[in-house]
């Protein structure tokens, strides 16, 4: 046992676990600790002033608001584009690839600034816009576009790695027996992904309710109206509102919690099915 | 049957008897096209039409530069700590088995979902001078917060999760057999993991760099906060951009963005690159001559 060469001492490993969760400790649950003690600091009645004050409203709801139209978009192209790079093979599919995994390399700052070249006032669709009287930068359409932007790549990278590893037979068997093509993907595809399915739609809806940067570019900061809730973390913040920026982070924070609670559900109690796509959600 | 059809969608053209190829692809296409690469491309023609003279000028700005420099210094080294850290943590919880593993594996992926600005101020509070953290660094001169430690801290804590969850499967799946191998000849444990297990990781390492690097890169939600954002010295061009941009200086804005976009694809081509690379090597046998 003691002389196992495969096995560092004891002491070497102990060592190591200490340094491993002393890491984590101080850089990741130190933070979320820090979010929840400033938020409730100054009691629960003061969090829950801060999350009803009408600002405050007004931004959570254009957050759900903008993570309603994300989520069934990204689902449904997300399995549309998986579909066809896990069942095919075609000319340019690496390439493809890559471009789907941009979004998660670009800088959302960069991304927002994209989308003002394009509806901005010197954009290239500004006339035509203006022409229609069609409002896209500084009001909803642009805060949706750019969470769309970067929440892309989420549903797809996490189906095509199941959906290759699951292989289609399945879906082989079903046309050969004279399934249409509809009845195929109900009935044989969609519950064969359902579980991956939900697992990238968790990871884009946490991305999608705390993007910040691309939002920032193209929301204008509109009071009450074009703010989202992380936007609103900052106005707080920056007015040195601190416990109400807290309380208003809490909130978000317990949304990413409640999604990485679902998402450990997931994997202990479905982890075959998305077993192989788990790690590479980058 | 079953073999017949199998063998079939492997036929490289045609006769792959599933349906929809050609509606799913044709509309993930131009989802993707209208979502991504045409604001990618407006961009990028925005770019090349500043010309030398725009290029110049813009380029020609201390502060950009300054910032250009201090964003791509502390992404670097922030990327390069992730690592460091993300290969020890990977490792603990791949080979070793304690009390809170789940729940330090789970951890990991905090950092994805918390959101960046939530993370940015989190962080500024627990290192300003009289923060949790802070409080205990001020005596002796040490600032994190509103200085590039700052920065570089803020990023590590984006690109932990990236370095970790690269290595994490690799480790998984590397065999055991060398490492058997080299105790049996009489390898130190150290001198295993120098010889056997880092090169093996390499890959995993490289992949898990590029992407914390790629984040770190073009971050700004987390970094905002805790950097204090002052021209010359706290200033990321992320940043910069949106200031640019609020002056309605386009030009130097969409330089600074078409520098950031070019690190970002070289990051995401490195990262396409290194298994290529080490398949390349690997069929060579490059590595038993170490």
């Amino acid at each position: 046992m003691i002389d196992d060469p495969l096995r560092e001492p004891a002491w070497v490993r102990w060592t190591l676990i200490a340094l491993a969760v002393g890491a984590m400790v101080l850089l990741v649950l130190l933070p979320l600790l820090m979010v929840l003690s400033a938020a409730f600091g100054e009691g629960f009645r003061a969090w829950w002033a801060a999350l009803e004050e009408p600002d405050a409203r007004s931004a959570l709801s254009l957050t759900l608001f903008t993570v309603a139209i994300v989520l069934p978009i990204n689902a449904v192209f997300g399995t549309l584009m998986a579909w066809a790079l896990a069942r095919f093979r075609f000319r340019g599919k690496r390439l493809l690839l890559s471009l789907i995994d941009l979004p998660f390399a670009v800088s959302p700052v960069v991304a927002g600034l994209c989308l003002v070249l394009l509806f901005g006032s010197q954009g290239w669709f500004a006339q035509w816009l203006a022409a229609h009287d069609i409002k896209i930068l500084f009001a909803r359409p642009g805060i949706v576009l750019a969470t769309l932007f970067i929440t892309f790549p989420f549903v797809v990278r996490e189906l095509i790695p199941l959906m290759e590893q699951q292989g289609a037979d399945e879906e082989l068997a079903a046309r050969s027996l004279g399934a249409s093509a509809w009845t195929m993907f109900s009935r044989v595809t969609l519950p064969n992904i359902k579980w991956g399915l939900l697992y990238g739609v968790l990871l884009c809806s946490a991305r999608a309710m705390g993007e910040f940067g691309a939002v920032s570019v193209v929301s204008g900061h509109i009071r009450g109206l074009t703010n989202t809730l992380p936007l609103h973390i900052e106005i707080l913040y920056n007015e040195f509102d601190t416990t109400a920026a807290f309380a208003a982070a809490s909130l978000l924070s317990g949304l990413a919690l409640v999604t990485l609670v679902v998402k450990f559900w997931i994997e202990s109690r479905h982890g075959d099915v998305i077993a192989a796509s788990h790690r590479r959600t980058s | 049957m079953t073999v017949a059809v199998a063998t079939a969608i492997r036929s490289p053209r045609g006769r792959n008897p599933l349906p929809g190829f050609g509606l799913s692809l044709g509309l993930g296409l131009s989802w993707l096209s209208l979502v991504v690469l045409l604001p990618l491309l407006a961009l990028s023609v925005r770019a090349v039409g500043l010309g030398v003279d725009g290029w110049w000028r813009a380029l020609g700005d201390p502060r950009v530069r300054a910032a250009l420099e201090l964003s791509f210094g502390t992404a670097f080294i922030a990327a390069s700590c992730a690592s460091i850290v993300g290969a020890l943590v990977a490792w603990v919880l791949v080979r070793y088995r304690f009390p809170g593993r789940r729940l330090l594996d789970a951890l990991v992926d905090l950092p994805f979902a918390l959101p960046t600005a939530v993370a940015g101020i989190a962080l500024t509070a627990i290192y300003s001078a009289n923060g949790w953290i802070g409080r205990w660094l001020e005596p002796y001169g040490l600032k994190v917060a509103y200085t590039s430690t700052g920065i570089v801290l803020a990023l590590i804590f984006i690109g932990l999760p990236f370095a970790v969850r690269t290595v994490q499967p690799m480790l998984e799946t590397l065999g055991r057999e060398q490492e058997e191998a080299a105790a049996s000849l009489g390898a130190s444990r150290f001198t295993a993991l120098r010889r056997v297990i880092f090169p093996e990781l390499l890959p995993g390492l490289l992949t898990g760099f590029s992407l914390a690097f790629a984040r770190g890169l073009g971050e700004y939600g987390s970094v905002i906060f805790i950097a204090g954002n002052l021209p010359y010295k706290t200033e990321i061009a992320p940043l910069l951009i949106t200031i640019r941009l609020e002056e309605y200086d386009y030009n130097a804005a969409i330089a600074l963005a078409a520098l950031l976009l070019a690190g970002s694809f070289l990051s995401l081509l490195a990262i396409n690159a290194i298994p290529l690379l080490f398949a390349h090597e690997r069929r060579r046998g490059g590595r038993d001559d170490r």
